[in-house]
């Protein structure tokens, strides 16, 4: 069964990030078990002097998660025109060491919501440009949505249609490269 | 001016790899960075009247002097190793004329191939310590990394790119002859 680590960069509960990445995990097939990460806001500031066999309980799990997953799947809010800190602070726990990360060559897919009119796109960019230099597999593909309040009912269901079909987008671009990827460990077997 | 047709005993010619280096070099901030790989095979065919050579390399043998920074190669930024791990090159019209190589042929990198002008320097065989017969061969390419999809880069304060996008090969290969 494939499994994918569903990571919503905002912590707080009525997020939107965290409704748009539920929507994104609706949209996956009946063969792909979606996980939601659970624990971002308990991870501790990177410190290598922290790290290696004492690493810190919640750094292990978070490592766990990501090692136990074939792909990933992030929705970011910006801060600062940039990645949250917190999600940065995550990512640079899970790199290291970078030649035998979990993320190396995993499949990974960025989209993001604010309440502003870009969708968070800079902090996507940014995300993107992290996922890669760790060496994940950064899908093409993007979902910026802007004025999130007016973007979601009050289920928290993505009401904009042409939204709704850039996730569905997404999410096939996604599982395709998981596909692509298994099958390429299938050949090399 | 004449040339003169290197002496060059047909048969088929093996790389030593020891005594081989296959490098690139490539504009990087303010100077010139160099790595090379260390798993590389290259065969030289010779007849009476041409030679073929063909090599491939493996790119999860890239050496550079960081091991962040030969993840970092490996990864799908560069030469993406787990969907591409090979590099290769053919040429089937290689010219040994007089010491010059022309070796004009096909390069593969990241999934694309693409023509490629290789020139040269050929040694003359030798016996070696062990008598085997014994050459050398230096060869450089020039590619444009970008179409071959290898396409990492980062801006300088400047606006301008970090990372040329002009990557020379230099190949020094000592070949054997096989018995």
């Amino acid at each position: 069964m494939t499994k994918v680590l569903a990571i919503s960069g905002s912590l707080r509960d009525s997020s939107y990030n965290t409704m748009l990445l539920r929507n994104a995990i609706e949209l996956f097939g009946a063969d792909v078990v979606v996980e939601e990460l659970d624990g971002l806001k308990v991870v501790p500031p990177y410190d290598e002097d922290d790290d290696g066999d004492g690493a810190p309980e919640a750094v292990r799990s978070l490592r766990a998660a990501f090692a136990g997953a074939d792909a990933v799947l992030i929705s970011t809010p910006e801060y600062n025109s940039s990645v949250p800190g917190h999600l940065k602070n995550a990512l640079d726990w899970v790199s290291r060491p970078l030649a035998a990360n979990p993320l190396r060559n995993k499949p990974a897919v960025v989209v993001g919501a604010s309440t502003g009119a870009f969708g968070a796109v800079w902090a996507q960019a940014e995300l993107r440009k992290v996922l890669a230099s760790i060496g994940a597999r950064v899908v093409d593909a993007e979902v910026a949505v802007g004025h999130a309040p007016t973007r979601f009912d009050e289920d928290g269901t993505l009401i904009d249609e042409d939204l709704r079909e850039q996730l569905g987008e997404v999410v096939d671009a996604l599982a395709a490269a998981i596909t692509e990827r298994a099958e390429l460990a299938r050949t090399a077997a | 001016m004449s040339t003169t047709q290197t002496k060059i005993p047909a048969g088929t010619w093996n790389l030593d790899p020891v005594h081989s280096n296959l490098g690139f070099e490539v504009g990087y901030l303010a100077g010139t960075f160099r790595g090379q790989f260390g798993d590389v095979l290259v065969k030289l065919d010779t007849t009476d009247t041409g030679a073929r050579i063909e090599g491939t390399v493996q790119v999860a043998s890239v050496d550079v002097k960081d091991e962040n920074l030969t993840a970092h190669l490996q990864s799908p930024d560069f030469f993406d190793a787990e969907r591409y791990p090979e590099l290769r090159f053919l040429a089937e019209g290689v010219e040994l004329d007089n010491e010059t190589v022309e070796a004009p042929g096909e390069i593969t990198i990241k999934g694309v191939t693409k023509p490629v002008e290789v020139t040269g320097t050929l040694s003359e065989p030798i016996e070696d310590a062990w008598g085997n017969e014994r050459l050398g061969l230096q060869l450089t390419a020039t590619v444009d990394r970008t179409e071959f999809g290898v396409n990492w880069n980062t801006p300088l304060p400047t606006g301008d790119q970090a990372l040329s996008n002009t990557v020379t090969i230099l190949a020094e290969l000592q070949l054997v002859k096989a018995a």
